[in-house]
């Protein structure tokens, strides 16, 4: 546990001093800020408007770095053969690479949270500005903690897609594993189609493979609650327990299938 | 109990995109260093040293074939503990400090912070980067990374160190630092198993080496029994040779050679008694320069077995 944990701090520090996950962050800062004066021109609406761009500023900012960074973490090492004196050390495979994965998941907790917090004091800002009429209109409250269901499982969801990330970089160069974390994150939002695809198909391979794939592939919509805290509606606490003990299985199926293949990797 | 111990250690690699074919990089290496020893691993580039050092960390896994370390399997995590392992052109994190590197390094193996700090300082010291210490390993040379990766295999007061050319990217005054810091590593027991293609250090640190060529064991052996130490010749340098007896040498030593400042080289046979040809040139009116044995080198024994090594196994 001692060696992932230094591994994870190695990683943490890797990132705070590398120019891109902060320039990220800075960016989603502006657009979350962005979102108070887009909102002023339309009215009635400004409340939700900041809220459906500061969620999907913090899930799209942060599956860039998820995914960037989660690809670079072994294949940088791999290319460049920093590997070499890391796995020379008494640091198993294993370690090394649950090092990787919980390091990055400690810089997205950070940068998340400078996301929420900077969408928070925006949101407190729109409810310091508005009028109390325009205020009654609003579905749900400005400062509204409800939010934050949204944003631990955005949190979770860019867990497993870096988990996805670092899977496809133990076997893969960094150009395929970007381009199949980022169609799997697509394919996910839209997995529930395949499971109705008996509906609108006959062909009962077509059917059966349809059902493979989603089961195989992750179910990321159930991760999608942004609508609902922005509207006001409730998130059934078990919605979000399952969603929760879904991506806790799918991390641990990622991660060990990651450690098996990259325990029987050659290093050139 | 060996230090290090290899059987019929051997290595193939996939070779071609739409045919892979295997390509055999290590063929059958069986070798055994014994604890104390400083071990030359000599070959040219591609015979196949690189892919011993890789299999001994594990960092590549054989085709066949094993390997043990201080008794223990390669694979054996807790093994590491116990050796230190520089790398070919090794390459380390560029927005750490070479402090911060090796005190992660350090932690990696149990110490505590403040044993890290202290061991940390001291091996910089001791690779003489004590001044640079802060620096981000960004804006170091290639020489000064060549020493923080000296500094990383020393970090643990290994038993066993393994250096991969470790002389690659010093400059002369380098190069006779990390020999004297070989030597120092064999003063105080540690086990020294380094590759090189440049012989002359090889001469001057080893007790054994071994040849590597082709990606087979070509030669393995003491220095002083793998060359051959039987008399080849002398070499007698004289000078201020008078005209007459200038033009006497061919006919009488054969091999003669011309070099700077009036002075001749000449070459003699084993048996050619130098005291009595010594004598006699003297008589004749030259000066003796020097007088010199001719036995056989390590490059002269290197090259004959490089060169008469079979060619590698492909398409198996």
């Amino acid at each position: 546990m001692r060696q992932i944990w230094l591994g994870a701090n190695a990683v943490f520090r890797e990132s705070v001093r590398d120019r891109v996950p902060y320039s990220i962050v800075v960016f989603a800062v502006l657009m979350i800020a962005a979102s108070y004066l887009i909102s002023q021109l339309t009215a009635g609406q400004d409340m939700k408007i900041i809220k459906d761009l500061g969620l999907a500023a913090l899930s799209i900012f942060g599956l860039l770095i998820a995914v960037f960074i989660g690809v670079g973490l072994v294949t940088k090492e791999v290319e460049k053969r920093s590997v070499y004196g890391l796995l020379t050390k008494p640091l198993s495979r294993a370690e090394f690479l649950l090092g990787k994965y919980a390091g990055l998941v400690m810089t997205l907790a950070v940068n998340l949270a400078v996301m929420t917090a900077a969408l928070y004091a925006v949101l407190f800002f729109s409810n310091l500005m508005a009028p109390e009429g325009l205020r009654q209109s609003w579905e749900a409250p400005a400062v509204d903690p409800r939010m934050l269901t949204a944003i631990v499982l955005i949190f979770a969801e860019l867990m497993l897609v870096t988990a996805l990330a670092l899977f496809f970089s133990t076997f893969t160069s960094p150009l395929w594993a970007t381009l199949l974390t980022l169609g799997l994150w697509v394919a996910g939002h839209f997995n529930s189609d395949l499971r109705n695809f008996g509906t609108v198909v006959d062909s009962a391979p077509v059917i059966w493979l349809a059902r493979v794939i989603y089961y195989v592939i992750p179910n990321l919509a159930p991760f999608d609650v942004k609508g609902e805290v922005v509207h006001g509606i409730h998130v059934a606490a078990r919605h979000v327990a399952y969603t929760l003990a879904y991506a806790a299985v799918y991390i641990g199926l990622l991660l060990t299938a990651s450690v098996t293949i990259f325990g029987r990797r050659d290093f050139k | 109990m060996p230090a290090i111990e290899t059987e019929a250690l051997t290595k193939d690699y996939l070779v071609g995109f739409w045919r892979p074919r295997p390509y055999r990089a290590l063929d059958g290496m069986t070798l055994s260093v014994e604890s104390g020893e400083v071990f030359g691993f000599l070959g040219p580039n591609g015979a196949g040293k690189s892919t011993t050092l890789k299999l001994l960390m594990q960092l590549i896994f054989p085709t066949s074939g094993s390997a043990r370390i201080l008794g223990s399997p390669v694979g054996d995590v807790a093994v590491r503990r116990r050796i230190g392992f520089l790398a070919e052109n090794p390459y380390y994190y560029d927005y750490l400090t070479a402090e911060e590197l090796l005190t992660y390094f350090a932690r990696l193996f149990g110490y505590t912070s403040a044993e890290a700090k202290t061991r940390v300082a001291s091996v910089l010291d001791q690779v003489g980067l004590g001044a640079e210490r802060r620096m981000r390993l960004r804006s170091f040379s290639k020489g000064m990374i060549q020493r923080v990766g000296l500094a990383q295999a020393l970090l643990n007061e290994p038993e066993v160190v393994f250096l991969d050319e470790p002389m690659s990217g010093l400059d002369p005054l380098g190069r006779r630092d990390v020999r004297d810091l070989i030597l120092g590593l064999r003063k105080r027991g540690c086990t020294v198993f380094f590759s090189s293609h440049i012989l002359s250090d090889a001469e001057a640190l080893c007790d054994r080496v071994a040849i590597v060529a082709q990606g087979k064991l070509a030669a393995s052996g003491r220095l002083n029994a793998l060359l051959a130490f039987e008399l080849q010749g002398w070499e007698l340098v004289i000078s201020n040779v008078p005209e007459a007896l200038a033009a006497t040498l061919p006919a009488r030593f054969g091999s003669v050679t011309s070099l700077s400042h009036g002075r001749v080289a000449l070459k003699l046979a084993a048996d050619a008694e130098p005291d009595r040809v010594i004598s006699t040139l003297r008589a004749e009116g030259a000066s003796v320069e020097s007088l010199n044995p001719i036995r056989h080198s390590l490059e002269d024994f290197f090259m004959q077995h490089v060169r008469s090594a079979p060619q590698r196994a492909t398409g198996l």
